[in-house]
């Protein structure tokens, strides 16, 4: 029998049976489709936790207020009173430890804008001008916020630009003065693009010198200081100095935390490879419920179609002729199967895309390829054995069974 | 020449052994016209399927055309069965979802032969089966008489050496059934080697050859005078 043959006998024979092969369609499909859909989402999730991280560079350190260790257990009942984070910290660090390049000192508030008869609440970041080149902030239009002293306060402020869209629409920003709850402010800058990143939008927020927001919030404390590593610098060595100065000045007691982006990408590592092995097995499992099923409705195929065997094999086709048929069937069944599962998987992706643009879901090319791979060995796999059966049927007792 | 030596075949119901064949010796020689006919049970369709390649005897020798089919393995007998028998049968055994066309080019297609090559071979049969308006008629939409004609195509269009028709008029009116023992008989007058089972007595003694079987055994075999062989 010629390949052609095989293939037109096959299809003749799936769209006579409609509801079963439409059934396996969906089997095989629905496995394909939840490959490329979770594969997707796990590969977005890296992508994404990746990219949020990708503006701290390997020469940053995360100095946090508080002891916070991940111990596991519970958190001791009386609160630990941690001592504040000082801008004196900050700059006691900047100016004690050689290997460090630059210190932005963060504090975090919330404060109603106004600008005219318009108002919004939104977040207010004090920080410095080290903080746009240690994040890799675009300046639009303007400039940063200057360098200089920091304990200070200036009233400058740079604006995100969504909320530069809400106050000022399509006009420049630049020089306009804000009120900022009880305070005015000139806007000297705006940032550049969305600056979506780690769960804060900075494109919705204003970022005002440091010393001004404290005073705006009426704060001591800051919320972190970010500290840049000089290149080729040991950054060990850096931490090890941070904590010793900091354990000197807060008495003796070394309650700060230092986090660096290598630790924090390799917890997060270890909870995305659980995430996608979590995904792996799920979608393994509907494989193989899928080849299970591609095994039963086959075999069921076969019984049904005893007859048809006996004649096949009366008008002279051998037992490996009746078993090609037989996997013909399933062969198209798979690819079929695999190529609507594909497309419906990347429908299914792009839909996510659309839905939640921030995060980068995309099916990595092997599991593509993997989807369809193990579509295939599954749909043929399961059906060897029915094959088998059909091939191995003999004619006569085939022909027995009468119409 | 097609012979079939000391053959035995026993089959296993339950617990018990039942004989389909007992030691039975038969010769027909090129363009016979045989009747095969006795009571259930006699072993006729044992005979016709091993006759057919389609069950292999337990003892005894089958020749085709001088080749011992005993000697030969499951491809090499379907490939033979392919080339050389020819079946038709009482149910027909259309495969429905094909036109009629397609179903008498069934075994050149199991054979690999080229479509265009089936096309000039079947346009042939379709003419010779006077079906060439019903071509492309699925079975459902022939009349028994049609189908068995289409089912009489398929099994020529191979060009065998041996026809084996099992009641091929059992589900026929007269006239139908009539009209396919034409057919038949038209093709055993060219020379093809015909052997039909059949309860129908009028149509076992229209044959040149009669055998009767009983209990595994042919019990009678008797030629026509008018008999070619």
């Amino acid at each position: 029998m010629r390949a052609r043959d095989y293939i037109g006998f096959a299809g003749g024979s799936l769209l006579r049976q409609r509801f079963r092969a439409v059934m396996l369609l969906a089997a095989i499909a629905i496995g394909v489709a939840s490959v490329t859909v979770l594969t997707a989402i796990g590969e977005g999730a890296r992508q994404f936790v990746e990219g949020e991280f990708s503006f701290l560079g390997k020469d940053t350190v995360i100095v946090l207020p508080g002891r916070k260790e991940t111990t596991g257990g519970l958190p001791p009942l009386t609160g630990s009173t941690a001592r504040d984070l000082t801008l004196a910290d900050a700059l006691y660090l900047h100016s004690h430890i050689r290997d460090i390049e630059d210190v932005a000192p963060l504090v975090l508030g919330s404060a109603s804008i106004r600008y005219g008869n318009l108002s919004r609440d939104s977040m207010v970041i004090g920080s410095s001008h080290a903080f746009f080149s240690i994040r890799q902030l675009g300046i639009a239009q303007g400039q940063a916020l200057p360098a200089g002293d920091l304990e200070h306060p200036l009233p400058y402020a740079v604006i995100g630009s969504t909320l530069r869209q809400a106050l000022f629409g399509n006009r420049s920003a630049i020089g306009e003065r804000l009120q900022v709850a009880d305070r005015r402010f000139v806007i000297v800058g705006e940032l550049e693009g969305s600056g979506d990143s780690f769960g804060m939008d900075l494109s919705e927020t204003l970022i005002v010198p440091v010393a001004s927001a404290q005073s705006l919030f009426n704060v001591n404390g800051l919320f972190r200081i970010i500290i840049k590593v000089r290149a080729n610098a040991d950054r060990e060595a850096v931490e090890d100095a941070v904590m010793t100065a900091m354990t000197k000045r807060h008495h003796g007691k070394p309650d700060i935390t230092l986090v660096t982006p290598d630790a924090m990408l390799a917890t997060l590592g270890d909870i995305l490879n659980v995430l996608t092995l979590g995904v792996a097995a799920i979608a393994g499992i509907s494989l193989l419920v899928a080849g299970i099923l591609v095994m039963n409705v086959t075999l069921i195929n076969v019984r049904q179609r005893t007859q048809e065997i006996g004649l096949l094999k009366a008008l002279g086709a051998s037992s490996r002729t009746v078993q090609v048929v037989f996997l013909t069937e399933a062969a198209l069944t798979a690819v079929t199967g695999a190529i609507i599962g594909y497309g419906a998987g990347y429908v299914l992706v792009l839909l996510a895309c659309w839905l939640w643009p921030s995060i980068p879901f995309q099916t990595p090319l092997w599991a593509s390829l993997a989807a369809i791979g193990v579509a295939l060995v599954a749909g043929l796999g399961f059906s060897f054995w029915p094959a088998w059966q059909a091939g191995s049927l003999a004619p006569v007792d085939a022909m027995r069974s009468r119409q | 020449m097609i012979e079939l030596q000391h053959i035995t075949r026993r089959f296993q119901v339950g617990d018990q052994t039942v004989t389909g064949l007992d030691n039975v010796s038969l010769q027909i020689r090129p363009g016979e016209y045989i009747s095969v006919m006795g009571p259930s049970g006699s072993g006729k369709s044992t005979l016709l399927n091993i006759l057919g390649l389609l069950d292999p005897p337990d003892s005894g020798k089958y020749f085709l055309n001088d080749q011992d089919t005993g000697a030969l393995n499951e491809r090499e007998l379907a490939a033979l069965r392919q080339q050389s028998i020819g079946f038709i049968f009482q149910a027909y055994h259309l495969i429905p979802r094909l036109t009629a066309r397609e179903n008498i080019e069934l075994p050149l297609v199991l054979s690999g032969m080229p479509s265009a090559e089936r096309k000039t071979r079947s346009d042939a049969i379709i003419e010779q089966m006077g079906l060439a308006d019903r071509a492309h008629h699925l079975p459902n939409q022939l009349s028994g008489g049609q189908r068995q004609r289409v089912a009489i195509g398929r099994a020529i269009i191979t060009e065998p050496v041996l026809l084996l028709a099992d009641e091929p008029t059992g589900n026929l009116d007269s006239h139908s059934g009539q009209e396919v023992v034409k057919v038949l008989e038209s093709l055993n007058a060219s020379g093809l080697t015909l052997l039909v089972v059949t309860h129908d007595t009028d149509m076992g003694a229209r044959a040149h050859r009669r055998l009767r079987m009983l209990d595994g055994a042919i019990s009678e075999d008797i030629r026509s005078a008018h008999a070619r062989a």
